[in-house]
């Protein structure tokens, strides 16, 4: 089957749809974006805000790379589009630290050596930051299991866990 | 992806009017299958309609004692709900067991019910697929098919149906509230998802137009005795091979009730009650928990790559009756096997 543009329904005589207005919330900063509407959140964030802290591992929710916090709740932005995050708050690794401080979670990730390459240290952060919030993890055993949409290719695990433990242990 | 229009549903009858005036519409909830399946050109829908912000968010206690449920509360709000937790902890288990803490923020209650096979064939468009392309041929019967089904399957399709919590809502006897251009009606669970059979391209018997508007479970969670056991690849974030909901009614060590459902065996969740009859008045003891087995897996058929699966769900059906009967499910957090 051909691979159409978003361009190729006009030559189907459907009318290309207008660019939409999108408001959010990025990192505490209001947002004005005009956006087509299968512009996803991760694209909107990385092509429209220059914010590419957030990465594109897969583009199919099967990585976790591109994690980030919608209202609070960690969501991956590669399967939501942007139109539908109208009104929301978003948080991105770049709105973690405040005022020249590390987050918690950041600090524990260089404590521990929670990487290696860091393609997917973002995610993981933004992703543990939710796990903090939601406050369901006690064990090691569950932090892996809530932890189970990072993927990490380097094998960090081991260190991704003894980070967020650390993390947890501060108030 | 090609190019959409995307407009957002004011109320349910919007919804239904607006997907009604452009039958090439879809609905999207959560994203999370369709906006990949897009990606992929699999879905082609001319416009998106947002029902994410109908207020459809709720859990309530029914007149008779069960829980009606939103179509679009979150699969991890339902999960974590302190109702379903206590009544229904086999459902909240088998949502648990599912995808990764993201996408449970993300998916709703309805999406997931509609969610499509992951058959790889069905993925890829440069390959024919009768569920993709009606008449275009199955890929999978002489290809791989190590995912796919092995009841109920037919010529034309063997996709699974992939998700887990409609494993446990059909063992609950849950029903599915939709409402549509012909006003609103209630499905049954079982008669929800349908096997392939010549028209492998419809999964579900909801009609054009229609949407879901809620699931309600009936009174009865089976909360003493109950499991929900997956078999995968790997330990989390991965799709059953085999999954088991497993509910019992004890009295001493006979079984006075039994509820029995299986995923990743077929077009949609299986649940067979001659297999729950055979259980019925019997002692919870392996050599009923075998025999309930032999009876749901008398018509298994395997293909080259996924035989091993059969006795896999031999097995994994014993192991969760005696989980259930024990009572020490399967805990999605450790994966021990109890
Ligand atoms: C990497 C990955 C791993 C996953 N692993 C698992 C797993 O292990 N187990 C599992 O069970 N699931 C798994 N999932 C699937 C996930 O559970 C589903 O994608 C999700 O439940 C779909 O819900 P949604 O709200 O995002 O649906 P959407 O993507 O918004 O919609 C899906 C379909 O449903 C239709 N729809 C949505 N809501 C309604 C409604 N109210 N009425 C009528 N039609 C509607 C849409 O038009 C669309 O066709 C996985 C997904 C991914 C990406
Ligand atoms: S099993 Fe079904 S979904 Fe998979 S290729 Fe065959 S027809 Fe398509
Ligand atoms: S880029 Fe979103 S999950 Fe991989
Ligand atoms: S540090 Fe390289 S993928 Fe995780």
């Amino acid at each position: 089957m051909t691979r159409t543009s978003p361009q190729g329904r006009a030559e189907d005589g459907i009318s290309l749809p207008e660019k939409l207005p999108v408001a959010i919330t990025v990192n505490g900063v209001a947002r004005q974006l005009r956006l087509a509407p299968w512009t996803t959140l991760l694209d909107a964030l990385r092509d429209h805000l220059g914010l590419t802290g957030t990465k594109k591992g897969c583009d199919h929710g099967q990585c976790g790379a591109c994690t980030v916090l919608v209202d609070g709740r960690r969501i991956n932005s590669c399967l939501a589009l942007a139109v539908m995050q109208d009104g929301a708050s978003v948080t991105t690794i770049e709105g973690l630290a405040s005022n020249g401080v590390l987050h918690a979670l950041q600090q524990a990730f260089i404590d521990h050596d929670a990487f290696q390459c860091g393609y997917c240290t973002p995610g993981q952060i933004c992703s543990a930051a939710g796990l903090l919030a939601e406050g369901r993890a006690g064990s090691a055993e569950e932090i892996r299991e809530l932890m189970s949409g990072n993927i990490c290719r380097c094998g960090a695990y081991p260190n991704i866990v003894a980070a967020i433990q650390q993390a947890m242990g501060q108030p | 992806m090609i190019g959409f229009q995307y407009s957002r549903a004011q109320d349910v009858a919007d919804a239904v009017r607006q997907i009604a005036a452009e039958p090439s519409a879809k609905f999207i909830a959560g994203g999370t299958n369709l906006i990949d399946l897009m990606k992929q050109d699999v879905e082609r829908p001319s416009r998106l309609i947002d029902i994410s912000r109908l207020p459809l968010r709720s859990v309530e206690e029914t007149a008779s004692g069960g829980l009606r449920i939103g179509a679009l509360v979150p699969n991890a709000d339902l999960a974590y709900h302190p109702l379903i937790a206590q009544r229904y902890p086999m459902l909240a288990s088998s949502i648990l067991a599912g995808a990764s803490a993201q996408l449970r923020n993300m998916a709703s209650t309805g999406g997931n019910l509609l969610q499509r096979t992951r058959c790889y064939y069905f993925y890829d468009t440069a390959t024919p697929c009768n569920k993709r392309v009606p008449g275009s041929g199955c890929s999978a019967i002489a290809g791989l098919n190590r995912m796919h089904a092995i009841l109920g399957t037919s010529e034309s399709c063997i996709a699974t149906h992939p998700s887990d919590m409609c494993v446990a809502l059909v063992a609950l006897d849950a029903t599915v509230h939709v409402a549509g251009p012909a006003g609103a009606r209630v499905i049954a669970f079982a008669d929800f998802h349908r096997l392939p059979g010549d028209e492998p391209q419809r999964d579900t018997t909801l009609q054009d137009g229609e949407i879901v508007t809620a699931v309600e479970l009936p009174e009865r969670g089976f909360s003493a005795h109950y499991t929900y056991l997956k078999i995968r690849d790997r330990l989390s974030y991965a799709f059953a091979l085999v999954s088991v909901a497993a509910g019992l009614e004890l009295e001493g060590d006979r079984i006075k009730d039994a509820r029995l459902a299986l995923g990743g065996v077929a077009h949609k969740p299986w649940r067979d009650p001659t297999a729950e009859t055979a259980l019925r008045g019997q002692p919870a003891s392996q050599a009923t928990f075998a025999s309930a087995a032999t009876i749901l897996l008398r018509d298994a058929k395997g293909y080259e790559h996924n035989r091993f699966k059969i006795d896999l769900a031999r097995r994994a059906i014993v192991r969760a009756l005696t989980q259930a009967a024990a009572g020490t499910p399967q805990l999605q957090s450790s994966k021990k096997i109890a």
